[in-house]
C-alpha cells in the first residue's frame, strides 16, 4: 500500500467526559439531575474509539496522517482530552460550555461536530469519525447516528472489528448485532461508533503523559461553530429506582410454590 | 519430632479435655444454638467443626470437639471461668484467616469463636471514634463508617472474613500501615475476658490518657496467649477525597532508596503507600492473569517496580504534586525510572492495585509457596532475595525440580519483605536448606523474622532470632503473670 498525499487519512474521535462508572450514582435533592461532584473520566467507549484511531496508525504507519479528538464540556473536560493526547491522539479540540450549562443533548453535539469537520475542509478534511456508541451518563446512544445522517456519510455502528484499506478507501467493520454479528463494507467518509468488544485501551504511559502536555488544545465556543445548545427536551424529574425490599426464607418447596403462586406467578 | 511428642504426652498432663459435664454446663451459659459439639449429647459429626478446626491455607489441622460461639462478653467471661476451674485449654478465634496457625487448635482445645458479636456498639463522627465488638467482620466496620466519611485505619487482603478483635491480637499490619500507623497506635481502647474469667474493661475513648502502664498494649499482638478480646474502641481517620496511583519501572533496584527519598520529600503528606515488586513477582502476577499495565516496551529492561498511592484532600492539589514529582523523574539528568502507568479512572487504579495484591495469588498458583514475612533495612531487600536464591542454588535446589522461583515483594514504606520460594512440591530438603538459613540471615541483619504475620504456632521456635533472651524470659514472666495456668491459646507464641 502506497498511499498518496492525497489519500491520507484524518481521523476525528469525538470524547465525553462522564461520571465514572464505578462511581456509585446518586440523585440530587432537587431531583433536577445527579450529583455531579465526584469522579469523572472519559467516557468508557470513547476511550475504545481513541484506542482504536491509535491502532489504526499503528498498523497503516503513515497513511494515518492525523488522529484529532474533539470534547463539548466544561473546563475540566481539557483533562479528558489530555488522557486522550497521552493515549497517542496528535491534537485536540475543546468547546468549551459553561459549568453551569445544562449538558447538550445528541443533536445539538452532533450539529457541532459537522460545523467542526465543515471547519476542517480547508485543513484536509477528515475521512473518519470514530466515536462511542454511546456515553454511560445519559446512555441515549444517538449521536453518531445523526452525525452521519447531518453529513450524508455512510455509519458502521456498534463496530467491534475495523479494517480499514486506506489506498482505496474502503473500510470492513463487524458489527454487534441480536443474536450475532454483521459485516459490511463502506466507503470513507464514514461514521464508526465502538462497541465494547472492539480493542481493550491501553494505560497512558508516563512519558506519553508528559508528551501530551505539549500537544495542542484548540479552544472553541459553540457560537465559534454558529451552533446553540440550548435544550429541546426538558427532564421533569429524575429518582432513583425504587429499593429492592428484603426476600423472605421459605421452609418447602410447597411454601415456595404457594408464594409464588400468591404473586401472580403461574406454571408456563 | 521429639519435641512435638514431649508436647502431646506433656498436653494430657496439663489440660482437661471437653466432657459431656462441661456441655451441660456451658448449656446454662449459652443458647442451644452457640454450642457446636461433637461430645455426646449433641454428638455433630465432626466435618461440622472442620471451617474450626483448620486455617484458610490447609496447613494447620486441629482436633477441637467444641466450639462455642457466645454472643456477649459475660458469656465469654463465664465460659473461661468454667474452663479455668476445669483445666480446659482455649483457642480465642475471629475470621480464622491468619497466616501463621494461630488461631487453630493445635489438639482438642476449646474453640471461643467470636463471630457473634458483631455489633458496633457506638461510633463518633466528631471524634471519629469507633467502639465494636471483638466479632465485626473489618470490612463490615468500613461500610459502616463509610457514609460518616471515615475509614478503618487498616486495611488487608482478608478484609471480608477477617474480624476486628483478631485484627488486634494479631497486631495485623496490611496496606495502610504506612499512612496510619500500627494499631499499637490506632487503637484507643480493649475490652479483654483475662484467662480467669476476670472482665478487663478498658474500652476507653481517649485520646490522651497517661496513666500508668498502659496494659491493652499487652494484649495487641498477644494472639491471644493473655486473654480474649470482646471489644475495640479504635481511632478512625477521615475518609481522603481523592486517591491517585502509580506504577513505576526501575532500571536497577539500587534506585528504589534514592526514589523512596525523592517521593517522600515531594509527596509528603499526601503519600499513602510506596510498595515494592521484583521483576519475578511481575511477571509472575501478569502470567496468572493480572492486566498488564506497562507495554512490553516499557517492561524491557526493567529490573523491579515500585506502586506509589497518594492519598489526601484535594483532588487538584494532589494531581499537581504528583505530577511535578513525575515530571522531575522522567526529566532528571540520569532519571531513577525507566518509565511509568498513571492510572487515568478508577478501573485503572484498581487494576494497579491488583498486579501488587495479584502476586499473593499467583504464587500460590504457580507451585508450593514457603513464604517468609519480613522486617529488615531496606538496602538489604535484593541482598536477603539473592542470598536466598544462591543459597539454594548451591545446594542444587533451584530448577524445575525443585524450587522454580525465588522472589520478594512488599511494603517497602514499612521495611517490610515479603520473601517467597515458590517449589513444585513441599519437601522436607527445601525446608531444611531454608530453614534457620532465611533466619539467620534476617537475624545477621537484626530484622524481625514476623513483619506483621505474627508468631503463632508456626515461628514458636524461631522467635529467638528476633528476641533475645531476656526479652524471651520476661515474656514468659508475664504469660505466667496473666495465664498461671497456661489455658489460654497455649503453644502459641511461646513454646
Amino acid at each position: 500500500m502506497r498511499p498518496t498525499a492525497s489519500r491520507l487519512l484524518n481521523i476525528l474521535v469525538p470524547i465525553k467526559r462522564a461520571v465514572d462508572y464505578a462511581v456509585k450514582i446518586r440523585v440530587n435533592p432537587q431531583q433536577t439531575g445527579i450529583d455531579l461532584n465526584v469522579k469523572h473520566s472519559m467516557n468508557p467507549f470513547d476511550e475504545i474509539a481513541v484506542e482504536e484511531a491509535v491502532r489504526l496508525r499503528e498498523r497503516l504507519k503513515d497513511a494515518v496522517s492525523s488522529i484529532k479528538v474533539v470534547t463539548i464540556g466544561p473546563p475540566k473536560a481539557a483533562e479528558t482530552l489530555r488522557t486522550a493526547l497521552a493515549m497517542g491522539a496528535d491534537s485536540a479540540v475543546h468547546i468549551e460550555v459553561p459549568d453551569t450549562a445544562p449538558a447538550p443533548e445528541p443533536l445539538g453535539v452532533a450539529k457541532a461536530l459537522r460545523a467542526l469537520i465543515e471547519r476542517e475542509k480547508a485543513a484536509g478534511g477528515i475521512d473518519l469519525v470514530i466515536m462511542g456508541k454511546q456515553a454511560i451518563d445519559d446512555d441515549a446512544g444517538q449521536t453518531g447516528q445523526m452525525l452521519a445522517g447531518l453529513l450524508g456519510w455512510g455509519q458502521a455502528t456498534f463496530a467491534s472489528k475495523v479494517d480499514i484499506d486506506a489506498g482505496a478507501r474502503t473500510a470492513v467493520v463487524m458489527r454487534e448485532i441480536d443474536g450475532g454479528s454483521e459485516e459490511m463494507s463502506a466507503r470513507l467518509p464514514l461514521v464508526i461508533t465502538t462497541d465494547l468488544r472492539l480493542n481493550e485501551p491501553r494505560y497512558a504511559s508516563l512519558p506519553n503523559i508528559m508528551k501530551a502536555k505539549k500537544k495542542p488544545i484548540e479552544k472553541l465556543t459553540a457560537a465559534d461553530l454558529g451552533v446553540d445548545f440550548t435544550p429541546r427536551l426538558e427532564t421533569l424529574k429524575v429518582t432513583e429506582p425504587p429499593t429492592r425490599t428484603g426476600g423472605g426464607k421459605v421452609g418447602s418447596v410447597d411454601e415456595l410454590v404457594a408464594k409464588l403462586k400468591e404473586a401472580g406467578f403461574t406454571a408456563v | 519430632m521429639s519435641r512435638f511428642i514431649r508436647h502431646c504426652t506433656g498436653w494430657r498432663r496439663l489440660y482437661s479435655s471437653v466432657g459431656a459435664s462441661d456441655i451441660d454446663h456451658f448449656k446454662s451459659i449459652l443458647p442451644p444454638a452457640a454450642i457446636l459439639s461433637t461430645v455426646s449429647p449433641s454428638a455433630l459429626p465432626s466435618a461440622e467443626l472442620d471451617p474450626y478446626n483448620n486455617d484458610w491455607m490447609g496447613k494447620y489441622h486441629g482436633s477441637a470437639t467444641t466450639v462455642l460461639r457466645p454472643k456477649t462478653t459475660q458469656q465469654v467471661s463465664d465460659i473461661v471461668r468454667w474452663c479455668a476451674s476445669r483445666n480446659i485449654a482455649i483457642v480465642p478465634q475471629g475470621g480464622n484467616t491468619g497466616l501463621v496457625g494461630g488461631s487453630v487448635p493445635l489438639h482438642d482445645e476449646l474453640i471461643v469463636s467470636l463471630a457473634n458479636m458483631n455489633t458496633v456498639r457506638s461510633f463518633d463522627p466528631v471524634s471519629g471514634i469507633l467502639v465494636a465488638d471483638a466479632g465485626c467482620i473489618l470490612q463490615s466496620l468500613t461500610d459502616y463508617v463509610a457514609p460518616h466519611n471515615h475509614i478503618m485505619p487498616i486495611d488487608l487482603g482478608a478484609k471480608g472474613s477477617c474480624h476486628i478483635g483478631g485484627n488486634v491480637a494479631t497486631n495485623a499490619g496490611g496496606l495502610r500501615l504506612l499512612r496510619y500507623g500500627s494499631l499499637h497506635g490506632s487503637v484507643l481502647g480493649l475490652e479483654v475476658v483475662l484467662p480467669d474469667g476476670t472482665i478487663l474493661d478498658q474500652l476507653t475513648t481517649l485520646r490522651k490518657d497517661n496513666t500508668g502502664y498502659d496494659l491493652k498494649q499487652l494484649f495487641i499482638g498477644a494472639e491471644g496467649t493473655l486473654g480474649i478480646i470482646t471489644a475495640v474502641s479504635v481511632l478512625t481517620p477521615p475518609s481522603p477525597q481523592a486517591s491517585n496511583n502509580v506504577i513505576l519501572a526501575l532500571p536497577h533496584f539500587d534506585n528504589v532508596l534514592p526514589l523512596y527519598k525523592t517521593v517522600k520529600r515531594q509527596l509528603s503528606e499526601i503519600l499513602s503507600a510506596f510498595e515494592f515488586i521484583d521483576r519475578t513477582a511481575y511477571d509472575l502476577a501478569v502470567k496468572h492473569g493480572q492486566g498488564r499495565a506497562l507495554s512490553d516496551e516499557d517492561v524491557d529492561g526493567a529490573a523491579c517496580f515500585v506502586l506509589v498511592e497518594t492519598s489526601g484532600g484535594r483532588r487538584e492539589h494532589d494531581e499537581e504534586k504528583l505530577t511535578d514529582l513525575l515530571t522531575s523523574l522522567l526529566e532528571a539528568d540520569s532519571p531513577l525510572i525507566n518509565t511509568g502507568v498513571l492510572s487515568q479512572n478508577p478501573a485503572q487504579f484498581s487494576s494497579l492495585w491488583a498486579l501488587r495484591e495479584g502476586v499473593t495469588e499467583a504464587v500460590s498458583k504457580e507451585g508450593k509457596a514457603y513464604k517468609y514475612d519480613i522486617s529488615i533495612p531496606l538496602a538489604s531487600f535484593k541482598d536477603v532475595v539473592d542470598a536466598t536464591r544462591e543459597h539454594l542454588r548451591s545446594k542444587g535446589l533451584l530448577g524445575d525440580h525443585a524450587v522454580k522461583h525465588v522472589l520478594g515483594y512488599g511494603h517497602v514504606g514499612d521495611g517490610n519483605l515479603h520473601l517467597n520460594i515458590i517449589a513444585a512440591a513441599y519437601t522436607q530438603e527445601i525446608q531444611d536448606a531454608l530453614e534457620p538459613f532465611v533466619y539467620e540471615l534476617v537475624a545477621s541483619y537484626r530484622g524481625s523474622i514476623s513483619a506483621e504475620h505474627g508468631i503463632g504456632a508456626m515461628k514458636t521456635h524461631a522467635l529467638h532470632y528476633s528476641k533475645n533472651d531476656v526479652s524471651i524470659e520476661w515474656m514468659k514472666k508475664i504469660k505466667a503473670l496473666f495465664d498461671p495456668l497456661g489455658i489460654m491459646n497455649p503453644g502459641k507464641v511461646l513454646e
